[in-house]
């Protein structure tokens, strides 16, 4: 266990220091470091424990594929779980925790499972725990759930905020490394609007850690000077820190930017993270190629990872993996790695080519074993030494870190993501993208061009073809000359046979060889089967690194070609995203918008206590003096209603406003009951029906003019209805001459009922609304006193003599006020729609809790309503169906509880006195219940099977779930003034 | 199609701003058609896998109501057409 | 071979090299008594009931991927009996009664997990609803507690209760309600399936539905033509694709319904919580990922594959429950395509061509059904008449009149 910070090199700025710790340590890094290269530097190779069996675990990768080095960023209330130290960038006081450990990262009692891997094989937890049955909630579940998950997280509220935005350009360019550069340049040049997204807090990609020269110097240098163009031009947006994390429909790309996850300190103005929808005309992959892993015995002891991330964390971090690493390769990748790491001086054990017939050759000095494997390591949590198999003969080599070399897997995950397959290429023995069309072109290494030479040209000949396709003419870019570069061949290695300890394909799940064994010897050989019974490529990692080993070993396996095997479905997300980051602003209290009505200032200058409807927010109740419960309020509401007046805000109701020759027509095949001949200046009660029959909503049709009505609907089915009458207007009779729109919000509404009523209003109204000159349903313009112009109504959904009173809504507080003024010598109270609805439960009116969508006319007892000599209406042939008019159909009753101190609310259900309580046996149920201050008892409206046949009957409101029942007499569902007189006074 | 529908009366809006009802194919019978043409129409649908035609609702723009035409395997979009213009077609 | 921890033990001393196929690999017979289209839940735990209830031993299951790859493999696991109406609460509570038992029956730990399920409500509309289905199960014997805002607090201290759009006032519960293994459950089902006789050929897509006189005779499949005295149909969202060849034109339409996982976290999340403002469920799986989801996208769809402004608005609604996910990282996303029916309930029946069944209807609620479906769709083949518990579920309700709407909705099927 040595690594170590070089002496000198890398792209880290040496001159500022950053302080940070791990598990309580402090330590410190530079900035450029990435936590990751950060603990490499301070000689911590064990980072984390695995899922399973808890094994020590190091930094396998240097970037977003890493399956190991998962820890905990951040502390108290900003605390990320499961973050990559690969790509996380360092700060100066960032705090990271391990996972998956108890007590300590490096004594782990979980490790224990190690012991018993034999008998936790893929899939062991489906053959047992059966026994006996009771133990696997309270004993086996909590141990396996303890024991699994990674990081912890307390879901203590998130301090941090996120936005999103929209972004739209000709060309988005996923990944800045060399075909991503030459194809931006040639975009920008020829003057698309190019956005650049790259995940890496630095721009450059390969190019940071690449050492072949371009032009002579370093590549970061060119990379460097594409950069300075492409920010100075206009036309292009540079995103980095920016993950393309999904591809969606009408090429649509998914982006998470992180703004503030590199710093100890939170800016509250902005978001910490903000996620972008990118619409783009075309798009170009060119996310690089991720090198494999090699699976054998041993594979996962922290100091073993890929060949790529020891030669990033050396050129780009200036960090050694070790002072003698083993280089174990497949390709000509490994002696690439080997001349780079033997350029900064670093050790090298061996070179370890699994191929026997290898060309190439070890730089000077350099121990080359060709056609040699690796089937074990030694050491503890960190490496020490391995062993190696050279045709036979083991040799125990003492290193501190392996570089591993598998050959390499273009990253197509996007091009992946919207039902394409991807390709198998026998010559590049890797999956290629499938053709996805214009929108989405993979170029560079996730075309599978390795070479640099080659990701250059792809990338610039691709970005032409765009900019082509577009009608442009294509800009040049000039290619640097490309030093000299090593052949990237390799010959695919599955899994290294003779592997003397377990050879791991997925680290963090800790599926190994044997797995994959059991797994195609159990019939579950198919890819997807594999996947889910072994849980490989399930983790963190969505097998980014694994998978493809996965597959060449079960084709080995069966006998097929890769190809036969297949990929699992590579869906979204290609990395993790925040809850937060997708969720943006519309959270909390802001998760929907609201809606205040135009009286809401009245209503809380009189005490409103407000309640949610909807989007609404309504006055619920008015409390006053010494009034301590709801009751009492909305009791005293009731009785001054009944007894003398009061002021009720209605605005929330849906208001339409309807015009046209046909509007008449329009309406009459609209609503169930016949409306044609509804004379102007009336208001008439309608019923709309769903095309199944049963009800819509319910609502006031007026009559304004022969052609000019105004219909109002329920709060909650304003939208609804709209979009419904549009729907008929334009799909269903497009021929009908009719107009209407939405007047919901130009309107304050109130509602004044009560015996008192009419002289209240008169002292407002200059016309005479006297019960002559304004009867029961009466419905047009009136002039307020102040010249104000109205709409009245003479309708009640109290029961009692009462009007509608509609001015414009910036008027309604002043007329509203006027209106209190005028009733306070009378009694007039303010009340809400707690007392509105014991007013219409009383009166028998129904409501959404009575028509809840399964609920015909007739089972409201408004069946006499229907139109049946109508020629159409919405609704009216399915009303004929069997079961909408069967004998036994609940419909609507009151109950009166038999005891005044009985409770009876709604939700109870119904059951014949003496009966079983059974669902054959359930009677019905209670939609609505309150005590009623006007008969002094418990009432209710309630759905009783045959109900109206059986009036009298004494029946058992069962309520069960709260503990209540009561006995109840089923009754009329009209409580209060039956026979209508009220209305009519 | 899942993310972008091109109003014919306002452009290419999100998804989001529109509202989906349903089939377009199915036509309105007229109210002396036989029981069996109104259950089909209210309840049954071919439910093709591919082509298929559906109403949807510019609620946050014009409010029209559009017939989409466009695959329901690809999400590829062949055509937007105001609803009424189709049904005089 | 037997599964427990005994076999484990034994297996472990021999490497585990000594385990058996979960299932054999047939080629098609040339008849059979009953051929099932469909190898997902559904399908597998009909021929494991025909074969172990009803003692019909030579039957298929026909498969066009791998056993288990539809809705059955790509759900969030939820399993409860909480619905409101008579013709569901029955059905839905004999199959939790099986799940209550068939990890036993089929010797293969599903991990079924009686963790229990709270339904949120804000209002008081919503909370009647649910005093209205929680009075509903407890007709049907159903154990069902409604739970107030203290004790919620209590429970679920971490839910949004004072800073949301709309506060949470209370919730219903059901304890004997949880989450399953999803996969497990088909491949415990074909597992016993398989060792009643059932064959499971995979990787076999039917083609045509051959008919004699008006009679179903077998089907026309990529792997030849195999004949049947009975053919059941258990296509869920290909339900109308497979009844098409028969002629027939179902009341469904296919939408896809989009699910997600976060990266494993440890236990944070005990129970199945659903949001009442919204449509948004959650649970913690045994590995320890969040899984979730909400509404269908709305559009009719094969592509099991969804948009990213519904997943947007997926988490809008789970922050606003629980604030504190804000910082947890979705993993992956992913869809499934819903036999959306016309009311919102499923249909197990006869069809009007003679020995043509038909299982279809679930809209997303299908996995907890699978036992109670396949029982049910089971004794129906065998026996020729409906089981008690699943008799409301007719395809003919619609025509006639008796839906079953829990929600209310009506005949749009994206709205159920």
């Amino acid at each position: 266990m040595t690594a170590y910070r070089l002496p000198a090199g890398g792209l880290i700025d040496r001159s500022h220091t950053l302080a940070f710790s791990f598990d309580g340590k402090s330590l410190s890094g530079h900035a450029g470091d990435t936590l990751a290269s950060a603990l490499l530097a301070n000689d911590r190779l064990l980072v984390g424990r695995s899922f399973k069996y808890h094994r020590p675990r190091g930094i396998v990768t240097a970037g977003p594929s890493e399956p190991n080095a998962l820890v905990t960023v951040g502390s108290g209330v900003r605390r990320d779980p499961n973050t990559k130290a690969t790509v996380a960038e360092l700060y100066d006081g960032l705090v990271a925790t391990s996972q998956n450990r108890w007590p300590s990262l490096a004594f782990d009692i979980g490790a224990v499972n190690g012991l018993m891997a034999r008998f936790l094989s893929a899939g062991f937890y489906y053959k047992t725990f059966m026994w006996p049955a009771a133990f696997w909630e309270k004993v086996y579940e909590p141990l396996i759930r303890r024991a699994a998950g990674l990081g912890r997280t307390d879901l203590s509220p998130d301090p941090d905020s996120y936005e999103k935005s929209w972004a739209h350009c000709d060309l988005l360019v996923v990944g800045s490394g060399p075909a991503g550069l030459a194809a931006a340049l040639v975009a920008a040049r020829s003057g698309l609007r190019v956005i650049l997204a790259e995940q890496d807090f630095a721009l450059g990609g390969t190019l940071l850690s690449e050492t072949t020269r371009l032009d002579g110097e370093a590549p970061y240098i060119f990379a460097r000077r594409v950069l300075d163009e492409l920010q100075n031009s206009p036309n292009v947006t540079l995103l980095p820190r920016t993950t393309v994390f999904g591809w969606y429909d009408d090429n649509v790309f998914g982006a998470l930017e992180r703004v503030q996850k590199h710093g100890a300190a939170v800016d509250a103005v902005k978001p910490v993270e903000r996620l972008w929808r990118i619409v783009a005309k075309h798009a170009i992959l060119a996310s690089g190629a991720e090198e494999r892993p090699l699976v054998f015995g041993g594979n996962d002891r922290p100091g073993v990872m890929t060949a790529s991330a020891a030669a990033t964390y050396a050129n780009r971090f200036g960090v050694a993996a070790g002072k003698a690493v083993a280089i174990f390769t497949n390709g000509a990748s490994g002696y690439r790695t080997a001349r780079d790491l033997a350029a900064q001086g670093i050790g090298i054990a061996a070179l370890i080519d699994s191929r026997p017939d290898a060309a190439e050759a070890a730089p000077a000095g350099v121990r080359l074993i060709r056609g040699g494997s690796i089937i074990d390591t030694r050491g503890g949590a960190g490496l020490r030494g391995i062993v190696a198999d050279r045709g036979g003969f083991e040799d125990l080599i003492a290193c501190d870190a392996v570089a591993m070399s598998g050959g390499w897997s273009p990253v197509i995950h996007l091009a992946c993501q919207r039902g394409g397959r991807p390709v198998w290429s026998d010559a590049l023995q890797a999956f290629l993208a499938p053709d996805v069309g214009a929108g989405l072109v993979p170029a560079g290494a996730a075309a599978g061009q390795y070479r640099l030479s080659a990701c250059f040209e792809d990338g610039a000949r691709k970005a032409a073809d765009i900019v082509e396709a577009l009608g442009r003419q294509a800009a040049g870019f000039q290619a640097p000359v490309v030093g000299e570069e090593p052949d990237p061949s390799f010959t695919a290695l599955w899994h290294v046979p003779g592997a003397k300890s377990k050879a791991f394909v997925d680290f963090q799940n800790d599926v190994h060889l044997g797995d994959l064994g059991l797994a195609v010897r159990e019939g579950f050989g198919h890819v997807e089967h594999a996947k889910r019974y072994t849980t490989g490529g399930m983790a963190t990692d969505q097998g980014k690194l694994g998978n493809i080993n996965a597959i060449g070993i079960l084709a080995a396996m069966r006998g097929v070609s890769p190809a036969e095997v297949g990929t699992t479905t590579f869906r979204p997300f290609y990395t993790p995203v925040s809850f937060g980051a997708l969720a943006g602003t519309s959270v909390g209290g802001h998760a929907m918008p609201v809606r205040r009505s135009p009286l809401h200032g009245w209503a809380a200058r009189n005490g409103a206590t407000f309640i949610e409807a909807g989007l609404w927010y309504r006055s619920s109740w008015f409390a006053k003096g010494e009034e301590k419960t709801w009751r009492e309020s909305v009791d005293r509401e009731v009785r001054s209603v009944r007894e003398n007046a009061g002021l009720c805000d209605v605005s929330t109701l849906g208001k339409i406003e309807v015009f046209g020759p046909d509007a008449a027509e329009f309406l009459n095949r609209l609503y169930c009951n016949p409306l044609l001949k509804l004379p102007v200046g009336k208001a008439r009660y309608g019923l709309m029906l769903r095309e199944d029959g049963m009800v819509f909503d319910d609502g006031t049709v007026s009559r304004l003019g022969e052609a000019h009505f105004l219909i109002t609907t329920t709060t909650a089915m304003a939208g609804g209805v709209l979009s419904h009458m549009e729907f008929a207007a334009q799909v269903l009779w497009p021929q009908l001459r009719v107009r209407f729109l939405s007047v919901s919000d130009q309107w304050a509404q109130m509602s004044i009922a009560g015996p008192k009523a009419r002289v209240i209003l008169q002292s407002i109204v200059e016309d005479d609304i006297s019960h002559a000159a304004f009867p029961f349903l009466a419905a047009r313009e009136v002039r307020l006193k102040g010249n104000l112009k109205g709409r009245l109504f003479r309708i009640s959904f109290s029961g009692e003599l009462a009007y509608e009173l509609a001015v414009p809504a910036g008027y309604g507080e002043a007329v509203a006020d006027a209106l209190m003024r005028a009733g306070l010598p009378h009694g007039m109270c303010a009340y809400g729609v707690e007392a509105l609805n014991v007013l219409r439960i009383e009166k028998g009116h129904v409501t959404h809790a009575e028509l809840d969508g399964r609920v015909t006319p007739d089972d409201a007892g408004l069946g006499h309503m229907m139109g049946t000599g109508k020629a159409d209406f919405i609704g009216k042939r399915l009303s004929n169906r069997f079961g909408l008019t069967a004998a036994d159909r609940a419909q609507l009753v009151g109950l009166k509880a038999l005891e005044a101190d009985q409770e009876m609310r709604a939700g109870a259900h119904l059951l014949k006195d003496g009966a079983k309580p059974s669902t054959i046996n359930d009677q019905g149920w209670v939609s609505s219940a309150c005590f009623s201050p006007t008969l002094r008892m418990p009432i209710a409206l309630a759905f009783l099977k045959s109900g109206r046949e059986r009036y009298g009957e004494k029946i058992v409101v069962w309520d069960r779930l709260r503990g209540v029942e009561t006995m109840a007499e089923v009754c009329h569902p009209v409580f209060v003034d039956p026979d209508n007189s009220k209305l009519t006074a | 199609m899942a993310s972008l529908i091109s109003c014919p009366h306002c452009g290419t809006r999100p998804k989001e701003e529109f509202a989906i009802r349903g089939d377009a194919t199915p036509l309105r019978p007229s109210s002396m058609a036989s029981d069996e043409a109104w259950h089909d129409y209210v309840h049954l649908r071919t439910n093709p896998r591919g082509r298929v035609r559906e109403h949807w609702q510019h609620v946050a723009g014009c409010r029209r109501w559009l017939v989409v035409e466009r695959d329901n395997l690809s999400h590829a979009v062949f055509s937007v057409t105001d609803a009424a213009t189709e049904v005089d077609r | 071979m037997r599964y427990s921890a005994l076999s484990i033990f034994r297996q472990a001393f021999a490497g585990n090299l000594g385990w058996k196929p979960a299932w054999r690999e047939p080629d098609p017979k040339p008849h059979y008594d009953v051929i099932i289209v469909g190898g997902g839940g559904h399908g597998l735990a009909t021929a494991y009931y025909l074969a172990k209830e009803f003692g019909l031993r030579n039957v298929a299951v026909i498969e066009k991927g791998y056993l288990g790859s539809g809705n059955v493999g790509r759900n969030t696991t939820i399993v409860r009996s909480n619905y409101m109406l008579p013709g569901n609460e029955p059905f839905y509570e004999f199959s939790l009664k099986l799940w209550e038992g068939l990890e036993q029956d089929l010797n293969y730990n599903v991990m079924f997990s009686q963790r229990g399920i709270i339904n949120l409500y804000h209002n008081d509309g919503q909370r009647d609803q649910y005093i209205r289905r929680g009075n509903a199960m407890m007709m049907e014997g159903v154990a069902a507690e409604l739970l107030d805002r203290d004790t919620l607090k209590k429970m679920l201290p971490f839910l949004n209760f004072d800073h949301a759009r709309f506060p949470i006032m209370g919730g219903l519960l059901q304890r004997r309600a949880g989450t399953a293994r999803h996969d497990a459950v088909a491949w415990g089902f074909a597992r016993g399936a398989d060792r009643h006789g059932v064959d499971l050929i995979q990787n076999c897509e039917v083609t045509g539905i051959r008919r004699e006189n008006g009679v179903v005779t077998g089907v026309e499949t990529t792997k030849g033509f195999i004949g049947c005295n009975k053919l059941a149909l258990a296509a869920a969202g290909n339900s109308s694709r497979v009844a098409e060849m028969a002629g027939l034109k179902l009341p469904l339409e296919s939408h896809v319904l989009q699910a997600f996982v976060t990266e494993g976290l440890k236990p944070c999340i005990d129970h199945v919580i659903t949001y009442g403002a919204g449509h948004f469920y959650i649970s913690q799986s045994d590995k320890g990922g969040l899984v979730f989801g909400a509404e269908i996208d709305g559009y009719s769809s094969y592509a099991q594959r969804g948009n990213l402004a519904t997943a947007e608005h997926v988490m809008e609604e789970g922050v606003t429950m629980i604030p504190g996910l804000s910082r947890v990282r979705v993993l992956r996303s992913w869809g499934g395509v819903m036999d959306m029916s016309m009311d919102g309930s499923p249909i197990i029946d006869r069809t009007s061509i003679d020995n043509l069944y038909l299982n279809c209807g679930w809209c997303y609620g299908g996995f907890k059904a699978t036992p109670a479906s396949g029982f049910c769709f089971a004794h129906l083949i065998a026996k020729g008449e409906s089981h008690h518990v699943a008799r409301a579920l007719r395809l003919d309700r619609f025509e006639r009149g008796f839906p079953i709407d829990e929600a209310g909705a009506g005949t749009q099927p994206n709205l159920h």
